[in-house]
């Protein structure tokens, strides 16, 4: 126990560095991109208004406001370290050395059991990634000792073992042995390098061949960024396993619609009783106040065994997801509503009826809206969630398939997708708001 | 007998500690149809409490009150109310507002905006009518709650400190408005708040309440609202009676106030 909470803290210490090597990268360059924008606006004229003769600005709220310059070069920043870190063909220069891809050779010298020394080379062939009838070099034997010429085929950044004495003369006898690689000795083991990568003579004296690396990520782990356009237009026009790009995507959103309208449905009147009947309000605050902190995910183990893995299911996860934050915000909406409202709308004579549909409905709305756009955003995590533990079609499944497949670029179309669609979500939230509830955080 | 009458109305809370509190205590009161009456005294003397009993939001412990010899239960559309503020319809604009009462009461959309464009002019917002509540100032929005509470012609106008979040100005404009207002419609109307001057201005009659328990104190009869209708109300504080009056209330709240600080020898 003890042990693995020591473990846990060096880990976690290692990947402080890290986060912290790569957020201090990024800060640098947006301290770059700063310096930068500020000569720049410099030599334009001073700003002009209200807000540019304000003396003291650090620590006022209303003079910060979002650089949009900023944020652009932000995005862009990201990318460009995306296409630094995998080699991205999209930036022109080489900033990280790529692995080696292409031939190469190197010279062995071996040594009989008469102790007699000999040369020959090993050709090699550096298969790129996805090429495909790549094979190893031909070669004719020019080496004039009893050791001969070999030839090998690796794929980039993989390994491959050669024993290189099997076609020699004498080779398999005892006491026959490599020496040296390119004139640097060798013994089992021990690492000598060459022009384009590095041998590794193994205990048994095979060489292992390790061309080059470099210094990119590998696209198993991050695609560069036009690996993964292309993969975002070929599953547009093609699907993934069968089901459209644009398919997947609406099956996520039609439920997160559905599950989101049924909470609306029940979760709005149940918290406007809660607001209006104090028997209500306790016969629901018990279940209401147990499930708000439940996180909806938990649920899904339950909602498997219940329904199973169809759409029944899945709409009933998002309703549960929706239903107690929209309960919760139309609660706060009723008990909200300023008393002199209330008092005002039974001196002009309304009934209890239209009070409810003329003023606490109406006055309620900027909190269910609120709500409303928690509920989304919850409801669109949940999906995709629900969806990476069993579904045929939806944005989650295709991408938890397409993982167990190592297909790294439709998993990060995936992501961006849902991340864009999310915030598209939000936005078409603020609109329909700032529409239907003009008055809001004005009353 | 017609008119508002406060018979041996008593108001006691409960407190969570098991004492009680004496808001009101034994008021009667009799106010004539058309009657101009001002509320003062300092806070805690039960005047917010006497004008939402008479609203019929609050249920007096012991006696009643009458409208026309109708015994009072509940808000109604007969008492009107204008609140200090936050009481207007976000949600509406400014016709829709001042349109409410006839609209939940059932009256023809003709009547009512007809109704409506005529207390638009007589408030002076004849151009804001399709405005949001948001748009406008707070002296605007006072006006909308006038407009809005004498749509639905009520016989009596209870207003809970109107202009209390009003600037100096804009209060003074709308203490015109009051005036005439009263004037011109024969309402009668009844008016809490916590300036003396405003009080004076503002009341043919004038209420000072006492707290612990809350009762009346003393009861004036001014001639400065009759004098006001129509004038400059700068001139009507001018009046011989006016600095007096004001100054005698003043010390009277002010000896009130100090009593209730417990510092009443050093007074």
């Amino acid at each position: 126990m003890l042990g693995e909470i020591i473990d846990l803290i060096f880990t976690t210490f290692w990947m402080i560095l890290g986060i912290a090597a790569i957020f201090a990268i990024y800060l640098i360059v947006s301290g770059l991109c700063n310096f930068a924008y500020s000569i720049y606006s410099r030599t334009k004229d001073a700003a002009t208004g209200f807000g540019s003769l304000k003396t003291v600005t650090f620590g006022d709220e209303s003079s910060v406001t979002a650089n949009r310059v900023a944020s652009i070069a932000a995005v862009i920043t990201i990318f460009v370290l995306w296409g630094i870190a995998t080699g991205s063909k999209l930036i022109p220069f080489t900033i990280l050395p790529p692995p080696f891809v292409g031939e190469t050779s190197f010279t062995y010298t071996a040594t009989n059991a008469a102790g007699e020394t000999a040369d020959a080379q090993v050709f090699v062939y550096v298969a790129a990634q996805g090429e495909e009838g790549a094979a190893a070099p031909e070669i004719t034997n020019s080496a004039t000792g009893f050791a001969k010429d070999d030839s090998l085929l690796v794929s980039e950044r993989r390994t491959k073992i050669i024993r290189a004495q099997n076609n020699d003369d004498g080779g398999k006898e005892e006491g026959y042995r490599v020496t040296a690689i390119n004139g640097n000795p060798i013994a089992p083991t021990e690492i000598a390098t060459f022009a384009d990568g590095e041998v590794l003579m193994t205990s048994k004296g095979s060489l292992q061949v390790r061309p080059r690396t470099g210094l990119t990520m590998e696209a198993l782990y991050l695609p560069p960024p036009e690996q993964v356009w292309n993969r975002f237009l070929n599953l547009a026009a093609e699907g993934y396993q069968g089901v459209g790009l644009g398919e997947n995507l609406f099956w996520s959103l039609i439920r997160v619609v559905l599950g989101f309208a049924l909470g609306c449905l029940f979760g709005i009147p149940l918290g406007f009783a809660m607001g209006l009947s104090s028997w209500f309000r306790g016969w629901f605050d018990p279940i209401v106040e147990f499930m708000r902190p439940v996180p909806p995910l938990a649920l899904i183990p339950l909602i498997i065994i219940w329904f199973g893995i169809g759409e029944q299911g899945k709409i009933s996860l998002l309703f549960l997801a929706a239903l107690w934050i929209m309960t919760i915000a139309a609660r706060a909406g009723v008990s909200g509503v300023n008393i002199s409202k209330v008092h005002a709308a039974y001196s002009l004579g309304a009934t209890k009826t239209q009070l409810l549909m003329k003023v606490i409905l109406p006055n309620s709305l900027p909190e269910i809206f609120t709500g409303a756009r928690v509920a989304m955003g919850v409801c669109w995590g949940t999906v995709v969630a629900a969806e990476l533990v069993a579904a045929e079609k939806g944005a989650g499944k295709m991408i938890i398939a397409a993982s167990k497949f190592q297909l790294t670029d439709i998993v990060i179309v995936g992501i961006i997708l849902i991340g864009v669609i999310g915030y598209g979500i939000d936005v078409l939230m603020r609109i329909a708001e700032d529409k239907l509830v003009p008055w809001k955080g004005r009353g | 007998m017609s008119g508002l009458i406060i018979n041996d109305v008593s108001m006691t809370f409960s407190l969570p500690d098991g004492g009680s509190v004496e808001a009101l205590k034994n008021i009667n009161l009799n106010i004539k149809k058309g009657e101009l009456m001002s509320v003062l005294g300092p806070s805690g003397c039960g005047k917010t409490t006497l004008l939402n009993i008479l609203a019929g939001f609050l249920a007096p412990t012991a006696g009643e009150i009458s409208l026309n010899e109708d015994k009072v239960t509940g808000p109604s559309s007969e008492r009107g109310m204008v609140f200090q503020k936050g009481a207007l319809f976000e949600w509406m604009n400014v016709s829709d507002n001042i349109g409410f009462g006839p609209r939940m009461a059932g009256r023809p959309a003709a009547e009512t905006k007809e109704r409506t464009d005529e207390l638009l002019e007589t408030v002076g917002l004849q151009d804001f009518g399709q405005k949001m509540i948001y748009e406008l100032s707070g002296g605007m929005q006072q006006r909308v709650a006038l407009a809005r509470c004498l749509a639905n012609d009520p016989d009596v106008v209870l207003m809970d400190e109107p202009l209390g979040a009003l600037d100096a100005l804009t209060r003074e404009k709308m203490q015109s408005l009051v005036l005439d207002l009263w004037k011109k419609t024969g309402k009668t109307i009844i008016l809490i708040t916590h300036s003396v001057e405003e009080a004076l201005l503002l009341g043919e009659r004038l209420l000072v309440m006492a707290p612990r328990p809350g009762r009346v104190h003393k009861e004036y009869r001014l001639p400065f609202a009759e004098l006001g209708v129509g004038a400059d109300l700068r001139e009507v504080k001018r009046h011989k009676d006016f600095g007096p009056t004001r100054d005698e209330i003043l010390n009277m709240i002010w000896d009130m106030e100090e009593e209730i600080m417990g510092r009443t020898e050093s007074a």
